[in-house]
């Protein structure tokens, strides 16, 4: 039974333990087995926390054998993205200036995981602070994309994605600030969703742009992402952005049909000029499956999108500059060695502590801030992203739920946008107005080129996470991409 | 002062409110702690915490606003990342409020050489306190050996109060502080001591030739840390500008600090003040929204202020303006007296004992009334014994100063020294007799027609007596015997 135990999806894995088939230890033990095997190709892991998982899955083991009911994620293993704060267990967010950070407390996500028994296997591989697409800005190593070990696992989730599947972890946790989790969630053939800010806690999400970061799983299909948002959704105390609503069970929405989703629309500026031919082929034929489950096809042209890139460039990058401010040597973090006073500890510890990508963000956030640019840039953006708020406002009252491709391309080669950050930040293009207007949207896998996956992005108004994921179950369940795996 | 120019300030207060947790997390700010001690992932900026708001700190200053008459506190206010770098500051920004306040518009009124004026309240806004940095081997930080930093006041919270440039001389200054530091104590929002540095002090001072209506280049007066410092620091720092517009200099805007030992206002470095704070809206906290049920709420909860309870104490209780204005002025005071009055109706006498000997005792120990032994109870009980003759308002004077120091009633005190009264006349009469055989020639000078000999005997008897006698029974029966 063991043998491909890390093959199987949450919802599998809940009914081999609750018929007691399988137990925690086991299951954890077989992942390790399955990171050991893999994960030197992959890389998607940059702490693995074996002893602790282990002592932790004994203790679900009893709790399992008392119970009659089981919760469903008690006793399953799931993987970390590094930026997450891990009680007593490093967080880097793949930095050097954080390397050896050990947070005194643990993020609210992960408190409501563990609450509800799941595992914790490690932390994961990511581009440093989020930035990136590419997972190739982490200080330590880039992480491979499974099906292809010579391309990126896209970013910055990067490690989750990869992880995901690699079948290194049943599911992970990432975090999406302009696409960090439906892009890598796309090229690696995994599905992954952002939910409406504030759905999910950001409390002990290492911030990067406090009012775009959000919370979400990676993960094997549709099922468990649905598995998963039951747990992780919820107001926090301890976050005052998060939302004082109702948490709706999701795993209804998995009823194989579209139901009172009567009119999909298609956002006809991700379907043009810079969308491979590959990928466009695979939405028209994704279009195609919706009308077959009875939807109505709408093309809807969004013309804020245009500016979306700019506007994220200068309000991510803005309140990145604020929030990575007190990474300056003084309480945690590195503290450069060598510094006679104050100024060459500040300057010394962010030179040698911050890779080329955060630094350039740092610079790019801290001059849209300044005296005599701020309305030109920070504000500007401002009002461009209430633009992008209304073109979704009036597009969804037209249409139930949007797609799109999730990237325009399938994984690029390792090394080749490195040094073409513009480049590299278009392929963020189809995810980045999501953030900007704080709706929730999946990606999940449609189609495969070259050996390589593709994603379909599908989007929904604020908190219609339950749309999102009918649709994206009911396209699942007619096409089973999801089942295609990465041979390694 | 030269009468060439006008005096124009504003100031800035930095109000610590007296709440028991951080503004945004749950950490106490009781001063005093062990270094380090009152601080959670939250206070020390540790990657990935986010700010709560503390509703006390709001209720707290919306009651401040209503106090103050400010005429915009319902609606949104926003708080912003002001951002600087600077080891007492964790997140190396400081949460405050900018563009958005949470109040605006107000106004209060101080009594000046008799005649009362008013002085604007341009805003009122939250923000967070920053740590505390001892620096060791220097009095800063550039030059010293190391650093180290206290983050137990990291995110206290402070709610700064700019007032409208209306204030015109450096005594209003400083009536001005003293009338806020009254409010803010009333309202029990803040302990509004500047010598411990709950009430905070930053002044912007210019001056103009009479008659011109722009204002002057200002300089702002940083860190002064009593009223009676910033009075003279405000005084010493418009005879310097006053002297360089004489002699044809330009002045400079920058930051000035009073040095109380020289008296004079030197300028800090401007190259360390020299900021671009990039303000913009803190994307952690959504908009503060006050409505008008938050308004009525705090509005139950404000008592008397200052200014009316001194116009109750001149026009009910009759007692001087002074009087009132010294009772008033401490919060502690006023309320022992309100105490007081429940069981007596000795207004006048109660603010007499108050203003005067308690008063002196507790400047000369530098405590408050709270710290010492003397109970409304106990002041009462003396003031019963001098209206009933048992001890003199003389040697009351000793006995209060017991009853400041000890747990004793002013009749235990009296009873265990023999310090009663003597009002029986037989005794006096006693005393008398022997007084007038000892001074035969000032009872001779006095029937001679010197009638201050009369005064001298007096005081001998009382001298006799060691103060017991009644004063009035003796000069009674001395008039008696001397004209008999």
């Amino acid at each position: 039974m063991s043998d491909k135990l890390y093959t199987k999806t949450v919802h599998e894995l809940h009914q081999l333990m609750k018929t007691k088939k399988v137990s925690s230890v086991e299951l954890v033990t077989a992942i390790y087995e399955r990171i050991e095997q893999v994960d030197d190709k992959v890389k998607a892991y940059l702490t693995l926390t074996k002893a602790a998982a282990l002592i932790e899955a004994q203790k679900v083991d009893k709790r399992i054998a008392d119970a009659k009911e089981i919760g469903p994620l008690e006793g399953i293993p799931v993987a970390i993205k590094d930026n997450m704060c891990t009680e007593g267990v490093k967080t880097t967010c793949a930095s050097k200036i954080l390397a050896n950070y050990i947070p005194p407390y643990n993020a609210t996500a992960v408190t409501e995981l563990e609450d509800d028994g799941a595992i914790i296997l490690g932390k994961l591989n990511m581009d440093e602070f989020a930035m990136g697409s590419s997972c190739e800005n982490s200080a330590f190593f880039p992480t491979h994309n499974p099906w292809n070990l010579k391309t990126v696992p896209g970013g910055s989730s990067g490690g989750s994605a990869a992880a995901v599947a690699a079948d290194e972890a049943p599911f992970a946790l990432g975090s999406d600030t302009g696409g960090s989790i439906r892009q890598p969630a796309s090229f690696c053939g995994v599905v992954g969703m952002k939910p409406t800010y504030g759905r999910v806690s950001r409390y002990g999400l290492v911030a990067f742009a406090s009012s775009l970061d959000q919370i979400g799983p990676l993960a094997k299909d549709v099922t468990d992402t649905a598995i998963i948002m039951n747990v992780i959704c919820g107001y926090d105390p301890y976050d005052s952005t998060s939302i004082d609503k109702k948490v709706p069970d999701h795993t209804k929405a998995l009823t194989g049909k579209l139901d009172e989703i009567k009119t999909v629309g298609v956002v006809k500026e991700l379907l043009g000029k810079g969308i491979s031919p590959e990928v466009k082929k695979s939405i028209e034929e994704a279009i195609k499956v919706y009308e077959k489950l009875g939807a109505k096809i709408k093309m809807i042209s969004m013309p804020s999108f245009e500016y979306a890139l700019s506007c994220y460039y200068l309000v991510a990058t803005a309140e990145a500059s604020s929030n990575l401010a007190r990474y300056d040597g003084v309480k945690f973090g590195l503290r450069s060695a060598d510094s006679p006073d104050l100024l060459s500890m500040y300057y010394n510890t962010r030179r040698e502590g911050f890779g080329p990508e955060v630094k350039r963000r740092i610079m790019l956030g801290t001059y849209a801030l300044s005296s005599g640019y701020y309305d030109a840039y920070y504000l500007k953006a401002q009002k461009i992203r209430t633009l992008i708020k209304r073109d979704f406002e009036a597009a969804f009252k037209e249409v139930d739920v949007l797609i799109s491709p999730t990237t325009p391309t399938v994984a690029f080669n390792i090394g080749e946008k490195s040094d073409d950050p513009l480049s590299m930040y278009l392929s963020d293009i189809a995810t980045i107005p999501i953030n900007l207007a704080g709706i929730p949207a999946i990606s999940i896998p449609c189609g495969l080129a070259k050996g390589l996956p593709i994603g379909l992005q599908i989007m929904g108004n604020v908190l219609e996470e339950e749309k999102i994921i009918k649709a994206a179950y009911a396209f699942e369940q007619k096409t089973k991409w999801h089942k295609e795996r990465p041979k390694l | 002062m030269s009468k060439k120019y006008e005096i124009v300030i504003g100031l800035e207060i930095h109000a610590q409110l007296s709440t028991d947790s951080k503004i945004f997390c749950a950490c106490s700010t009781k001063f005093g702690n062990e270094p380090n001690s009152n601080i959670c992932p939250i206070c020390t900026g540790q990657p990935g915490v986010l700010p709560t708001l503390n509703k006390k700190v709001v209720e707290f200053a919306v009651k401040t606003s209503i106090a103050l008459n400010m005429k915009k506190i319902k609606g949104e206010s926003i708080f912003s990342r002001k951002q600087y770098f600077y080891p007492d500051l964790p997140k190396d920004f400081q949460v405050s409020q900018y563009d958005k306040p949470l109040a605006e518009h107000g106004e209060i009124e101080i009594e000046v050489d008799h005649s009362p004026k008013k002085i604007g309240i341009t805003r009122i806004h939250l923000e967070e306190d920053a740590g505390k940095l001892v620096h060791v081997g220097s009095d800063r930080i550039t030059g010293s050996d190391f650093s180290l930093v206290d983050f137990n006041r990291t995110g206290v919270p402070l709610m700064e109060i700019v007032s409208e440039p209306d204030i015109r001389s450096p005594e209003e200054a400083k009536l001005y502080v003293q009338e806020l530091a009254a409010i803010l104590s009333y309202l029990g929002v803040c302990d509004a001591k500047m010598e411990e540095g709950s009430l905070r002090c930053d002044a912007n001072i210019s001056i103009r030739p009479v008659g011109q209506k722009e204002f002057g280049t200002r300089t702002e007066l940083k860190n002064v840390n009593s009223t009676k410092a910033l009075k003279d620091g405000l005084t010493a720092e418009v005879e310097r500008q006053i002297e360089a517009l004489e002699s044809g200099e330009k002045i400079i805007q920058e930051t000035r600090h009073y040095d109380e030992k020289t008296g004079k206002t030197i300028a800090l470095r401007s190259k360390e003040e020299a900021h671009d704070y990039r303000y913009f809206p803190e994307p952690d906290l959504v908009p503060l929204v006050i409505s008008d049920a938050m308004i009525a709420e705090a509005r139950k909860d404000i008592g008397e202020l200052p200014q009316a309870k001194i116009k109750r104490y001149v026009e009910k209780l009759n007692l001087s303006a002074e009087a009132a204005d010294t009772i008033v002025a401490g919060k502690d005071l006023a309320e022992f007296f309100e105490k007081c009055l429940k069981s007596s109706d000795k207004a006048a006498e109660l603010s007499n004992w108050i203003i005067g000997s308690v008063t002196a005792y507790l400047n000369e120990k530098k405590i408050g009334i709270g710290q010492s032994k003397l109970t409304p109870k106990k002041l009462v009980a003396m003031l019963n014994l001098i209206e009933k003759g048992t001890i003199s308002k003389k040697i009351a004077k000793d006995v209060i100063v017991q009853l400041l120091e000890t747990e004793k009633s002013a009749e235990e005190i009296v009873k265990a020294s023999g310090t009663t009264q003597i009002s029986d006349e037989s005794e006096i009469e006693k005393i008398i007799d022997e007084v007038l055989a000892k001074n035969a020639k000032s009872v001779a000078d006095y029937k001679a027609g010197k009638i201050t000999a009369m005064g001298f005997l007096v005081g001998q008897t009382m001298k006799a007596t060691k103060g017991r006698a009644n004063p009035g029974l003796v000069n009674q029966l001395l008039q008696k015997k001397l004209s008999a």
